[in-house]
């Protein structure tokens, strides 16, 4: 079809609002090389120093730390909990499952802050604030439903009459579950698994109100920086996100692709 | 067979209790109690909600609030009406190139958007550095600390989401039906303004239902750029349980926001699948 001239112009005004999408981040690469204690845009001289106090700091290396174990532990329980759910809602297939699925999907679509307060008010009496556990098992509450979301989606295109076959060549319930059902669902679980994981490791309203001193995650850190808005630690913290943002992205884009060429090789053989 | 059914069911609902139980014990009974607060703190009544007609600083907060919402979402729905547009309309790699860049910006976590905000925008931030050296300005304009902040860092960070319900019902779009309103005699306009756009009008719905829920409870970005300047309910809410302990007011305010989410979310399943939405979210 001939492309109009008013079409070509909303190309080309669209690539430049891509780019106002994405290049405003890249503003912290120069800030986190200069070479002055403050925050401000290196002149000439270009220096890492930043970089090296961020990897020789105590605190931020911590917060890296601790981050990493609330994020991968609140993506495993995550991903067991939405994975087992998902199959279950699949298998009962009724009215009443969807009411109960719309229901758990309601973590999603509360704002952080209405469940940080919530949370915050069922911990203090708990002594859950300001622990792993605490924040643990409330990124789980959050991210489960992303999982739930990517395993129905992988779990529409399952052929129930697989798992009847099994079960009727003789498999237990468990060996179908292990050996039918998880392989043919693994792409949803690890892109809910990935999802979960960013969700938490970015998570900062809840964050706030459910961590004080003991846990200090990097977003908390983050944002103190920000507020203070005076050390360039920060601008170099946020480069290094960045890098791990599009790390996760490319891993993420490399198994969508490779779930779409082996689900079309299915369909072509 | 109805044995078979019934067995299938049972222990499908086995499975899901781990995460109800979850959902029902962290997340519902906690918010059920918050909503509970509105009404008993801190004494039985209906004071909480009493005080919207009689202070005038919860009135602006609650204005401040829906005006900001308001305009993002708009803004944000009309650029991203333009993205998705020329996204549809793109041949397939070119089409998957700017995807990429819409899922990247949406991966960029928001500490590090709002951060790079702070840095642009300043009285001595990029922006006004250049403006100023190319001579439009003599004085720095005021970036921050104020609506236009906000505006900026808010419109920025929801694009994304409103590109993605857009892009679907585009995609969606049989393009014979506007191969057949040319071929009877319509130009290019009329057949955008009387055919295509209304085919896009659910796209539209959801992804400007999906903004303002966000915005609504939207807390980070509003604070930094805002800079104490432009007090937003989420906002304000975390100062009443942080800083002045008055639970039965921050209570009060989330029971209206919980029910404005709760009353858009209605709306929006009207006229879209939810989970088609979300799928594609994860915040």
């Amino acid at each position: 079809m001939r492309r109009g001239l008013l079409e070509r112009l909303n190309g080309a005004w669209a690539w430049l609002l891509l780019a106002f999408l994405v290049a405003p981040a890249l503003v912290s690469i120069p800030v986190s090389l200069t070479p002055k204690r403050f925050l401000s845009m290196p002149e000439g001289e270009l220096s890492l120093r930043h970089f090296a106090h961020l990897f020789s700091s105590r605190e931020w290396m911590s917060s890296f730390w601790q981050s990493g174990v609330v994020a991968i532990v609140s993506a495993v329980l995550a991903t067991a909990i939405g994975t087992l759910c998902a199959i279950g809602l699949w298998r009962i297939a009724s009215r009443a499952g969807e009411a109960v699925r719309a229901f758990l999907l309601l973590p999603l679509v509360v704002p952080p802050i209405i469940s940080a307060m919530a949370l915050y008010r069922l911990f203090v009496p708990l002594g859950l604030i300001d622990t792993y556990a605490g924040l643990i098992l409330a990124h789980t509450v959050l991210a489960a439903p992303l999982v739930l979301i990517t395993v129905s989606a992988s779990l529409a295109g399952f052929d129930q009459r697989l798992e009847q076959a099994s079960r009727s060549l003789g498999a237990s319930q468990w060996t179908t579950m292990r050996r039918v059902i998880l392989p043919s669902i693994r792409p949803g679980m690890l892109a809910g698994a990935i999802f979960a994981f960013i969700a938490s490791w970015d998570e900062i309203v809840v964050a706030l109100f459910l961590s004080k001193f003991g846990i200090y995650t990097l977003p908390r850190r983050m944002w103190n920086g920000i507020r203070e808005n005076t050390d360039p630690t920060v601008a170099a913290a946020a480069v290094v996100l960045i890098a791990i943002t599009l790390v996760f992205f490319l891993a993420q884009a490399l198994i969508a692709r490779r779930n779409r060429t082996s689900r079309s090789s299915q369909e072509a053989s | 067979m109805n044995g078979i059914i019934s067995g299938r069911n049972s222990s499908g609902w086995l499975l899901v209790m781990p995460f109800l139980l979850l959902v029902a014990v962290l997340f519902l009974g906690p918010i059920l109690n918050v909503l509970w607060l509105s009404v008993t703190e801190p004494k039985p009544g209906l004071g909480n909600y009493a005080a919207l007609a009689t202070s005038s600083n919860l009135v602006v907060i609650l204005w401040t609030t829906v005006r900001i919402c308001v305009i993002t979402t708009v803004l944000s729905v009309l650029l991203g009406y333009s993205i998705a547009y020329a996204m549809a309309n793109a041949a397939d790699g070119n089409r998957n190139w700017m995807l990429s860049f819409v899922l990247v910006s949406f991966w960029i976590s928001v500490l590090v958007r709002t951060f790079s905000w702070l840095m642009l925008l300043g009285r001595n931030g990029l922006v006004n550095n250049t403006l100023i050296a190319a001579g439009i300005v003599s004085q720095p304009v005021e970036f921050m600390r104020n609506e236009l902040g906000v505006l900026i860092g808010m419109v920025h960070y929801m694009i994304p989401y409103a590109v993605l319900p857009l892009l679907a019902s585009m995609m969606s779009i049989d393009r014979r039906v506007l191969s057949a309103s040319r071929s009877l005699g319509a130009n290019g306009a009329q057949t955008f303004w009387r055919v295509y756009l209304p085919m896009t009008k659910p796209g539209v719905v959801a992804a400007s239902l999906l903004v303002f829920i966000l915005s609504l409870g939207f807390y980070v970005t509003p604070a930094v750029l805002g800079g104490g300047k432009v007090m937003m309910v989420a906002e304000y809410i975390s100062v009443q349980i942080l800083v002045t302990l008055r639970w039965g007011t921050a209570a009060m305010l989330a029971t209206l926001m919980l029910l404005g989410v709760l009353a858009l979310l209605f709306v929006m399943s009207r006229f879209m699948k939810l989970s088609a939405v979300f799928g594609g979210m994860r915040r």
